[in-house]
């Protein structure tokens, strides 16, 4: 198994996100992430999806996501040729002994202090995977109250635009 | 703005003008007699109401009252496989659309063009667990070719018209159109055509000149070729194409239970079914193939037996209009997507240039082809118990009726039978359930056939497991005249769960019997039960009397016909691939497989 970023464009309709997080289920995919938004084309959305599976069962899921009439385009991204981020709000536990030492690891990892309590901190962090992993790792001994993470987003690098013929069209 | 539109006096647009203001349920009626449908088959109820009013007006629409959801949704499949057109069936919110879920799904396996409209609760009520409300689009979403919910009166046009256009193009297949009450309720300009905007909904009908160019490649270069036909050729309207290639390139032809009819059983190339209760000839034509062209056929497990061990030494052309089919059984060695019937015109010029004034050579391929199909004839046992052979009846209900008739099958015993012993010879002459296997799709197919295609004889070859799960819709076909003539192959038992406990369970026949057959309490009567229905029924337990009985419903046309025919309850249906092991083992009867000594 390995993992893929697709990058899908879709017509942004009700019941979307129910169509294709149904057709990997029944097709027996797993999605390690899922995030969702809207493009710069009004109407079109746009989904990251992370799949681990090995590659002909990709074609197989790439094949049947673009049978389903709202999906208009699917992209693979290669992480070579694209920047890939993750985004993440941990609250860590800290009091007037550690939290120096707290704002020290955000520091270093150039991520911020978005909320302040006497006990936590909230912090944001933005990212690759590695990135985001160490982090956690660094902050694990002060204590981790709570995570909320999004999903993998996805771009491709260099002028050209996935939605372009799509906005053509 | 234009010059034109300064100096104008301001007023509504032109179109709107023009059109007429209609409800929602005028607009769907009128939606569907502009696009030429002209009958529809479905029940009314609370949330689909306000539809069946501006219905009672409709002069172009006929619709037809069914007894049961399923039934008018297997109807629509039904008209739509004998006459290529769209299939439409409405019914109500809540249990009337979840009974058409069978429907639904069967369409789906079989890639069947029908347009299911469901009336839905008031949108104010949605998700509050209001009186008949369930998530019909969420319900079907996995067995749809595609759902639209509609809670706008504007949508409702644009909505119909996007139906029809996905149901009938590319690989056809079924949609659903959920209609809340109060969008048929609104008023709402009523502006024809609508604007269909489907970006993301663009069918490949034309392949890629390359792939084609390979195909022609293989076919000239290869000794044993087989042509493998599927369901693809008939809803592609594609058996003169097939026909034309078959005989320039001199392969042999396959047509499986999806394609019985697509190629003439009367040709000489036709080596018949394969699969699991396939041909000899034609499950080990695939078998020991060096080339396989696969024509809009899917590798269905019931063809390939194990499909790691299915044909290893064939190279694969893969003709589909749905990529998806391509190499997702088996890889393709030439995949080509696009319109089969456009793939065949040009398979066959690009293959003529290729061969230029040669030709194949595959004299050695026919001479083992037809050694096989001269040591296995399709063939059947007499019974031991003095009952009917069900294999004769239905030999003799397809020679005395002919190649014109229109036969649905129910599934089981009966419909491999029918597929093996009734001899086709033009595409949507056999319908059946393929994928879904759905018991109940037989009476009221027929009745949708009869419907589409009055002027043929229609007959439902069925079973009495399956005869029992939809047979109300008899009362349909008595009230509003179609005629259709029901064969019941009445064994007294489920027969082919009945067969596999007695090949695979020790004889242990578990909950198979079903007492309506010979020696039993007989219930139901299915002679009392035809006549209650207002058909002409009779019962047939000699083989004497089979021509009469079935010359009497060939000439009976002033209301439906039932004939029990009570057969032996042993007889089984050969031959047959055991589930999960290789085609070469296949049995041409019980215990008796092919010996594999003459290798060529």
């Amino acid at each position: 198994m390995s993992t893929h970023v697709l990058s899908l464009l879709v017509e942004n309709t009700p019941g979307l996100l129910t169509r294709v997080a149904g057709l990997f289920a029944r097709r027996g995919f797993n999605i390690d992430s899922l995030a969702v938004g809207v493009t710069e084309v009004p109407g079109i959305s746009r989904i990251t999806a992370v799949v681990d599976v090995d590659d002909l069962p990709l074609e197989q899921v790439t094949k049947q996501l673009n049978k389903l009439i709202n999906v208009i385009k699917i992209v693979e991204l290669d992480p070579a040729t694209s920047v890939q981020r993750e985004h993440m709000l941990v609250k860590v536990r800290t009091d007037n002994s550690t939290r120096s030492n707290v704002i020290e690891v955000v520091n270093l990892f150039r991520a911020s202090v978005v909320d302040y309590a006497a006990d936590a901190l909230v912090i944001e962090v933005t990212g690759d995977k590695g990135k985001v992993e160490a982090l956690l790792r660094a902050l694990e001994p002060f204590g981790i109250k709570e995570i909320a993470q999004s999903g993998l987003l996805a771009i491709g690098r260099g002028g050209k635009s996935i939605t372009e013929r799509v906005l053509r069209g | 703005m234009t010059a034109d539109s300064v100096s104008a006096v301001p007023r509504p647009p032109a179109a709107s003008a023009a059109a007429p203001v209609l409800t929602g349920a005028q607009a769907l009626v009128r939606s569907l007699e502009l696009i030429g449908v002209t009958d529809v088959f479905g029940i009314p109820g609370g949330a689909i109401m306000e539809v069946y009013d501006p219905l009672l007006d409709s002069t172009e629409l006929r619709h037809i009252l069914v007894r049961h959801e399923q039934g008018g949704g297997h109807a629509a499949e039904g008209y739509a496989t004998a006459s290529g057109k769209v299939g439409v069936t409405i019914a109500t919110s809540g249990p009337g659309a979840t009974n058409l879920v069978t429907a639904i799904a069967d369409a789906y396996m079989d890639s069947i063009p029908i347009v299911a409209i469901t009336g839905q609760v008031f949108s104010t009520l949605m998700g509050t667990d209001a009186f008949q409300e369930a998530d019909i689009v969420g319900i079907t979403m996995p067995v749809t070719k595609h759902s639209i919910l509609v809670k706008d009166v504007e949508e409702i046009p644009a909505a119909v018209a996007a139906a029809f256009e996905i149901a009938k193009t590319g690989r056809p297949g079924p949609v659903l159109v959920d209609i809340t009450k109060d969008a048929q309720q609104a008023k709402a300009p009523f502006i024809w055509p609508p604007k269909v905007d489907l970006p993301g909904y663009r069918p490949v009908t034309k392949a890629h000149g390359k792939q084609i160019q390979a195909a022609a490649a293989l076919l000239a270069e290869s000794r044993k070729p087989v042509l493998y036909v599927g369901g693809g050729v008939i809803r592609g309207n594609a058996s003169e194409e097939l026909k034309s290639l078959a005989e320039i390139t001199g392969a042999p032809v396959v047509t499986t239970l999806m394609a019985r009819g697509a190629f003439p059983d009367s040709h000489p190339q036709h080596l018949g079914m394969p699969g699991m209760h396939g041909t000899v000839p034609a499950v080990l034509a695939l078998q020991e193939s060096d080339l396989i062209v696969a024509l809009g056929a899917r590798f269905d497990d019931r063809v390939t037996g194990k499909a790691a061990l299915f044909a290893p030494n064939a190279k694969v052309v893969h003709v589909d209009i749905d990529p998806a089919e391509i190499s997702k059984i088996r890889t393709a060695d030439v995949p080509i997507v696009g319109d089969v019937r456009e793939v065949l015109v040009d398979l066959e010029t690009a293959f003529r240039s290729t061969i230029g004034t040669g030709e194949p050579d595959i004299a050695e391929w026919w001479s083992y082809l037809d050694g096989l199909r001269k040591e296995f004839p399709l063939g059947y046992q007499p019974t031991s118990d003095g009952h009917l052979s069900p294999q004769y009846v239905i030999q003799r209900i397809g020679e005395l009726t002919g190649p014109e008739g229109v036969y649905a099958a129910g599934v089981g015993q009966h419909q491999m039978w029918a597929a093996q012993f009734i001899k086709y010879e033009r595409p949507n002459s056999w319908l059946n359930s393929g994928g879904a296997g759905t018991m109940g799709y037989s009476v009221p197919a027929a009745m949708g056939a009869k419907v589409a295609e009055p002027d043929r004889v229609v007959w439902s070859i069925d079973g009495d497991g399956c005869f029992q799960m939809t047979n109300q819709e008899l009362a349909t076909c008595a009230i509003n005249n179609i005629p259709i003539k029901v064969a019941i192959i009445n064994n007294s038992s489920l027969g082919m769960v009945r067969q596999w406990q007695t090949l695979f369970y020790d004889g242990r026949h578990s909950n198979t019997d079903l007492n309506t057959g010979h020696g039993t309490v007989r219930i139901p009567d299915f002679v009392k039960l035809g006549e209650a229905y207002g058909c002409l029924a009779i019962r047939v337990e000699k083989e004497e009397d089979v021509d009469a009985a079935i010359q009497l419903a060939l000439d009976t046309n002033d209301r439906p016909v039932v004939i029990d025919f009570v057969v032996s309850a042993d007889a089984m249906v050969w031959p047959m691939v055991p589930q999960g092991v290789s085609n070469s083992y296949v049995q041409y009867a019980r215990d008796h497989a092919p010996s594999f000594d003459e290798e060529i």
